[in-house]
């Protein structure tokens, strides 16, 4: 399974990658497939769904609001993987499932990592679960899984941690634009820059990609000039507040990436 | 090293650790490399007791409480943490973090609270030292307490209103983490209970167990025995019940008794009784006893004490309680309000709900005659009055 990333980015060329964020079961509850389906027709090349948590700490008022209403809406682990049952069957790009880790230990670590393998999501990014008890107690089950854990950097992570996380990882580096939560604009200054610049000097055997402040089509060309691809989550989610939002999916996606055919 | 201390790990037992996310890694490794060198450095301790001593008021005296004493049939003790300066235990803790942070060099210190003694404690630290002080609070609860909110104002700091969620002490944990994600260099968080990611909940207990030092001593003076048969203290995240029990931990004929809130009924749907209600989880960067849905999803929890309104418990009770080392027990709201007017009413001491809730379980507890039975008394009910004069019809 791992296999969909590891061809994405093998296969890239010169491509700009373009990643896009989401909160499953929002704004309705069964909308979460539609999105994905609606995604990859536009465009996009891989997901990211978010799974909703109640306390989601790391997260801006935007996506705080998309979990918030997708909990209201009912969503559960238990309802996401049924509406992921027939996932494969309409959506072929890469994807990883988002979130906290207290809904995982519930569903209990193991059942998880099955249901993900089961549906065909390739791996997962679980923000408050750490490297040291990641490779304590995970590791093996979702390797075992075929489930590639995501990693975040921020501008603060020393090389060593870095070189640890390069080496751990096993589809992408996810480079955090500042420290920062969700949906906050990422403005380019002389310290972006040579954070940036530091991480492409490192030359890390996995890929990375950008995220966190990416918007529009500046900052995503910006984060691209240093990044092998860009994740937009905040202002994706905002876009589904509007009532017409399946029809300005494709036009969203094009202003950002208007390479995409 | 007592099985009760954390471990190198950041675990008490099965509980603890550090679950955050990588913006908060450096600021939280850095507290766990340094937090033991700078606490038990002279230069830290000798500023730390002093300014205990000369500013908080302390040692707090222990008190035989004569007419309990009567009506329990046993030598009932209270800890005066009610007597500290701002009125609670709380600012054992924040004159520690606050000696910390300036030793970290940080210039911005920011703090949660629920019924505002901790958000108070810190302002009153950062007004001391002149740092920037910004207090995270939830929107219903800065309605509620009113004058906690113009204390903290007044001594300059900035009391921001939590608005997602449920509007309380969670949402308020909530948005002070997602304020030092966002400025990860220059400020420090003041975390007021022993809750959150490793070195918290050891680093609070240890501010805090100057109570149990100061305790054991005050028995040898009065009792001639420097444990008592029985330590009582209430439990929200448990910061006053960590620092009643530290010194006790390893004398296994102290009983501990740990008070939680079980709001109108552990099983009424409106409690923040955890041992009974939680299961495993983790929640601000601990893996505790949560009470949370099937789905992994956190209740709403709910007392008629703001500082006692938490859905979780800190690490360290969550393994006293697995490994019996504590009991833990609850006590309804009505219970809570009884033994506050009692205790006003033969001692002439207004307590805090919180502390009423440790009052109310001397009711469902029989002593032998010599028992020595110490119960901490954590806050003045000063700030409580209006939730009194409501239930009481003053």
């Amino acid at each position: 399974m791992m296999n969909r990333i590891k061809n994405l980015f093998a296969n890239k060329g010169d491509k700009r990658i373009l990643s896009i964020y989401y909160t499953a079961g929002y704004p309705t509850l069964n909308s979460t497939v539609d999105i994905a389906e609606a995604l990859e027709k536009a465009g996009v090349d891989f997901l990211e769904i978010g799974f909703p948590y109640s306390d989601p700490v790391a997260d801006g008022p935007v996506i705080q609001h998309s979990s918030e209403m997708a909990l209201r809406n009912g969503m559960t682990l238990d309802v996401l993987f049924d509406q992921l049952k027939d996932l494969r069957k309409r959506v072929n790009i890469p994807v990883f499932l988002m979130g906290y880790v207290n809904p995982v230990l519930q569903y209990g670590v193991e059942n998880f990592c099955k249901a993900c393998a089961a549906v065909g999501v390739d791996g997962t990014i679980i923000p408050d679960l750490p490297m040291y008890e990641y490779e304590e107690q995970y590791q093996t089950v979702f390797e075992t899984h075929g489930l590639s854990n995501i990693f975040l950097v921020t501008p603060q992570t020393s090389e060593e941690r870095i070189r640890k996380i390069d080496r751990l990882s096993t589809g992408f580096i996810y480079l955090l634009s500042s420290s920062a939560t969700t949906g906050k604009n990422l403005t380019v200054s002389e310290n972006t820059e040579s954070y940036f610049s530091r991480i492409r000097a490192m030359e890390l055997d996995n890929p990375t990609v950008i995220g966190f402040g990416i918007s529009n089509h500046d900052t995503f060309v910006h984060a691209t000039d240093h990044a092998d691809g860009a994740i937009v989550g905040s202002a994706f989610v905002k876009l589904l507040d509007d009532p017409e939002y399946s029809t300005k999916i494709a036009p969203f996606i094009q202003q950002l990436s208007p390479s995409v055919p | 090293m007592s099985k009760y201390q954390v471990n190198d790990n950041g675990y008490y037992g099965d509980f603890g650790g550090a679950y955050i996310p990588e913006m908060l890694y450096p600021n939280v490794e850095e507290l766990r490399q340094q937090y033991l060198a700078i606490i038990q450095s002279a230069g830290f301790q000798e500023e730390f007791d002093q300014l205990l001593r000369d500013y908080v008021g302390r040692p707090s005296p222990l008190y035989l409480a004569e007419r309990l004493s009567d009506r329990y049939g046993a030598n009932v003790f209270l800890k005066r943490e009610d007597l500290n300066h701002t009125g609670a235990h709380k600012i054992n803790n924040t004159i520690g973090q606050i000696l910390l942070a300036e030793r970290l060099g940080k210039k911005r210190i920011i703090a949660e609270t629920g019924a505002g003694q901790h958000g108070v404690a810190t302002a009153t630290v950062c007004a001391l030292k002149g740092l920037q002080c910004v207090v995270y609070m939830g929107a219903i609860d800065i309605q509620r307490q009113a004058p906690n909110v113009a204390r903290m104002k007044m001594m300059g700091a900035e009391v921001v209103a939590a608005t997602s969620g449920s509007k309380t002490l969670k949402d308020a944990t909530n948005e002070a983490m997602r304020d030092w994600i966002n400025n990860p260099v220059d400020t420090h968080y003041i975390i007021g209970s022993v809750v959150g990611p490793h070195p918290y909940p050891d680093m609070v207990a240890r501010f805090q167990s100057v109570i149990s030092a100061e305790t054991r001593k005050q028995l040898l003076e009065k009792t001639g025995r420097e444990t008592p048969d029985y330590a009582i203290a209430c439990v929200g995240g448990g910061s006053n019940a960590a620092g009643m029990f530290y010194h006790f931990l390893d004398s296994p004929e102290v009983k501990l008794v740990a008070v939680e809130a079980a709001g109108k009924g552990v099983e009424s749907g409106e409690s923040a009784a955890t041992t009974v209600l939680g299961r495993e989880g983790v929640l601000h960067g601990s893996r505790s006893l949560l009470m949370q849905t099937d789905d992994g999803q956190v209740v709403e929890p709910y007392s008629i004490s703001a500082g006692l309104d938490y859905p979780g418990i800190g690490p360290l009770h969550a393994w006293l309680h697995k490994t019996k080392r504590a009991t833990y027990a609850s006590a309804t709201d009505d219970d809570a309000m009884q033994a506050g007017l009692l205790l006003t009413q033969l001692e002439g001491i207004i307590p805090a709900i919180e502390s009423a809730h440790a009052l109310a379980q001397l009711e469902k507890m029989t002593f032998a005659a010599n028992d020595n039975v110490v119960v901490c008394l954590s806050g003045r009910g000063d700030k409580d009055l209006d939730n009194y004069m409501k239930y009481f019809g003053f």
